[in-house]
């Protein structure tokens, strides 16, 4: 693994030692420490830190909440409310699991719209890239997992009408659902199940993170003129620069996740979801949460079953795809002048699938749920190879550092004064 | 962008039109009340939390159960906020099944305050059985378990401190209470059903529960009614009643709510200045990382 040589020196015998058997000081200095960051990062680049940090909430504050829950098809409901009225804090450790859920879905939209506005998923990041691409369905699993565990209304009538369209997959469609169900319905052993997975999925995430880790720190990361690093002047280490600007950009997102647990806990919920699961009452509308609903738009644009559920899935899927259907050599949509129209073009259409999955699929809607959902396909499959071809992209400024300072100033690529590079290094 | 531009309009279309439909079909919104506990600061009025809990005991206990409140969450802070000696009183006038006690036999004692409140039909069905075939739901999360679609695009704003709008199923719980009517002309009500403007479908199987006077307050120092008996104001005191048993801890968590983003706003802040000092010599072109560190990469 040339990619961890590192520039760590183990000081005391002790650390000289445990390195000669286990260099893992040595990994985390050259991936945390001295790793090469692109000086001119903005803000959007701060989000991978903050879903870090989101994995982690979700996990410590859900592992706290299962040693309250009951995962019962009777005490479900129960004990979710025996956590918001009984257990200290309880009623914190919920809204911020469950709020969480949904900042950590606003973070890894940011996270992949600014991959998809400054070209990140191009070579040489396509592995990095459907890393990510995983990691965002398991999230989806765990999400939809976790959002059936409180087993009201929304819960129970949501894994139903899930898993009902599983089944329109072939051959295998009805055995997928016999094994999610545990039985001829939804009930008690899938809420079980459904429990025992949810549990187990972050920590899945978690592996697969490590994997996306390591990859950006094999490729390094892309910054907003996509062009990549070529002297030492262009980047600056990781820390100090890059963990202070991380560490702030998450506790100013911590203040915004606060508001939501603190002061509108059940905005981003279906009130539905405070009556216990019947299965008798159908509710009037069964709509799933809010990250979820350009899919659920997508579902339901198609008149069949079986197509509906391949268009869903292909919404999703088709993302893996973008580093071979991007047909242009220019990765950063700052460079590309139609390219970048086309792109806010598609965020309006994610956000108008959105609004639609909100709405009764009748009328009008579902009309505009259609061609939305040919626009979100034809971004991928028309738009990114074509614009690729024909579009004349603006001229790439020479070098990152060229980005910041301006043009005219002659950047060498060998004359780096080793005195002023050294400092930061030692820091840390 | 001639293509872009044909399908956004496409898409406006097929919205405005889509909006329309919906519209048709929409019933009266409740109105917007104004509540003690809505808003940042928003906190609940005990004497109206007193108010409401009688109105539940004198009127809605007697087909609603409150399965998830216990007789001592009425002493407890930001609630109605009784007495320790009074919810002890209240809890000892309830008869509560208990056991089975050592010879196996279930026996009825007096509640203590850890009691829930005894529900008033020993099983639903026995509850739908007394009530046309429909039990009557429990209450305790019932300001939280319902809400009206607003409708437009108020979603963007609602969520906002100041401007926002939460309170829809408070609003919904106020308006259903006063909201039984004469049925419109045409409009049948089946045997055991009543009309409501605001119940969804209009035809609810709860009968009109609350009528001016019927619940009698507490009479003020100067021996005159402190609110109307009214049921308007019935509506509101049981609507706030509910809302805090929906949300028992609402005030601990505003509270705690605004210390945490204060300081968080206020680390930031102080991180943003950090920061700015530690970016603050990565001006020029002298700075960078040593070459053999980026040679490895």
């Amino acid at each position: 693994m040339s990619a961890h040589a590192t520039t760590y020196v183990p000081k005391s015998a002790l650390a000289k030692w445990f390195e000669a058997r286990l260099p893992i000081v040595g990994l985390v200095h050259s991936s945390f420490i001295a790793f090469p960051v692109p000086r001119n990062l903005n803000y959007f680049w701060t989000f991978g830190a903050i879903l870090i940090v989101m994995l982690a909430s979700q996990i410590v504050t859900g592992v706290w909440l299962a040693m309250h829950y009951q995962p019962s098809a009777t005490e479900a409901f129960n004990s979710v409310e025996h956590i918001m009225r009984d257990v200290n804090y309880g009623w914190l450790l919920r809204y911020m699991h469950a709020n969480g859920a949904s900042m950590f879905f606003i973070a890894v939209y940011v996270h992949m719209f600014r991959n998809l506005y400054y070209g990140s998923y191009k070579a040489p990041r396509e592995v990095l890239y459907i890393l990510g691409v995983i990691i965002y369905l398991l999230m989806m699993a765990t999400a939809f997992l976790g959002y059936t565990l409180p087993w009201g209304q929304m819960s129970f009538w949501g894994a139903t009408v899930i898993t009902n369209i599983l089944a329109a997959i072939p051959v295998v469609g009805d055995t997928i659902q016999s094994l999610l169900w545990g039985g001829y319905s939804v009930g008690n052993p899938t809420i079980n199940r459904f429990f025992s997975l949810h549990y187990l999925l972050p920590f899945m995430i978690a592996g697969v993170v490590v994997l996306h880790v390591w990859a950006l720190h094999v490729t390094g990361q892309n910054n907003p003129t996509g062009i990549p690093i070529k002297t030492g002047k262009d980047a600056v280490p990781f820390t100090p620069y890059a963990t202070i600007k991380d560490v702030f950009a998450v506790v100013v997102f911590f203040a915004f996740f606060a508001y939501w647990i603190f002061l509108q806990p059940n905005y981003l919920g279906h009130a539905d979801n405070y009556i216990p699961a019947n299965p008798g009452v159908t509710p009037a509308h069964i709509v799933p949460e809010w990250y979820f609903l350009p899919f659920y738009a997508i579902l339901r644009a198609v008149p069949d079953k079986l197509g509906g559920v391949v268009l869903m899935f292909g919404a999703v899927i088709i993302l893996a795809l973008a580093p071979w259907l991007d047909t242009s050599r220019v990765r950063s949509a700052n460079y590309r002048p139609i390219y970048r129209q086309f792109f806010w073009a598609f965020i309006f259409c994610c956000f108008l699938l959105g609004w639609l999955g909100s709405k009764p699929p009748e009328g009008g809607y579902v009309l505009a749920s259609r061609i939305a959902t040919f626009y979100y396909f034809a971004h991928f499959l028309l738009v990114m190879p074509l614009v690729g071809l024909f579009e004349t992209p603006k001229p790439l400024p020479g070098s990152i550092l060229e980005s910041v300072t301006g043009p005219g100033k002659q950047v060498s690529g060998s004359g780096l004064p080793a005195g002023a590079a050294a400092a930061p290094q030692t820091k840390g | 962008m001639i293509r872009t531009r044909a399908v956004v309009a496409a898409v406006a279309a097929a919205i405005l039109s889509g909006t329309a439909a919906l519209s048709a079909e929409g019933g009266p919104v409740p109105h917007r009340e104004k509540w003690t506990f809505s808003g940042l600061f928003g906190t609940f009025d005990q004497a109206q939390l007193q108010r409401g809990f009688q109105v539940y005991r004198e009127v809605c206990s007697s087909c609603h159960s409150l399965h998830y409140v216990r007789f001592r969450n009425l002493a407890e802070e930001g609630g109605p906020d009784f007495s320790v000696g009074q919810v002890k009183a209240l809890a000892a006038e309830y008869k509560v099944k208990d056991g089975p006690n050592d010879a196996g036999d279930m026996f009825e004692r007096p509640g203590r305050p850890a009691d829930k409140f005894p529900s008033p039909f020993p099983n639903d069905q026995a509850a739908a059985a007394a009530n046309g075939g429909k039990a009557p739901p429990d209450l305790s999360l019932m300001a939280k378990a319902r809400t009206f679609a607003r409708g437009g695009l108020w979603f963007i704003t609602d969520w906002l401190p100041f401007v926002g709008y939460t309170e829809q199923g408070p609003d919904y719980i106020h308006a259903l209470l006063n909201g039984y009517e004469e049925a419109p002309k045409g409009v049948e009500v089946p045997a055991g059903g009543h009309y409501n403007t605001y119940y969804p479908g209009h035809i609810i199987a709860m009968p009109k529960p609350l009528s001016d006077g019927q619940v009698t307050y507490a009479k003020g120092a100067d021996g005159q009614p402190v609110v109307p008996e009214t049921v308007d104001q019935y509506s509101r005191d049981i609507t706030a009643f509910l809302m805090w048993t929906a949300e028992p801890h609402m005030l601990a968590r505003k509270e705690l709510g605004l210390r945490a983003i204060i300081f968080l706003l206020v680390l930031a802040g102080l991180l943003y200045y950090v920061k700015k000092k530690i970016w603050s010599d990565v001006g020029g072109e002298t700075h960078g990382l040593q070459p053999e560190l980026h040679k490895t990469h």
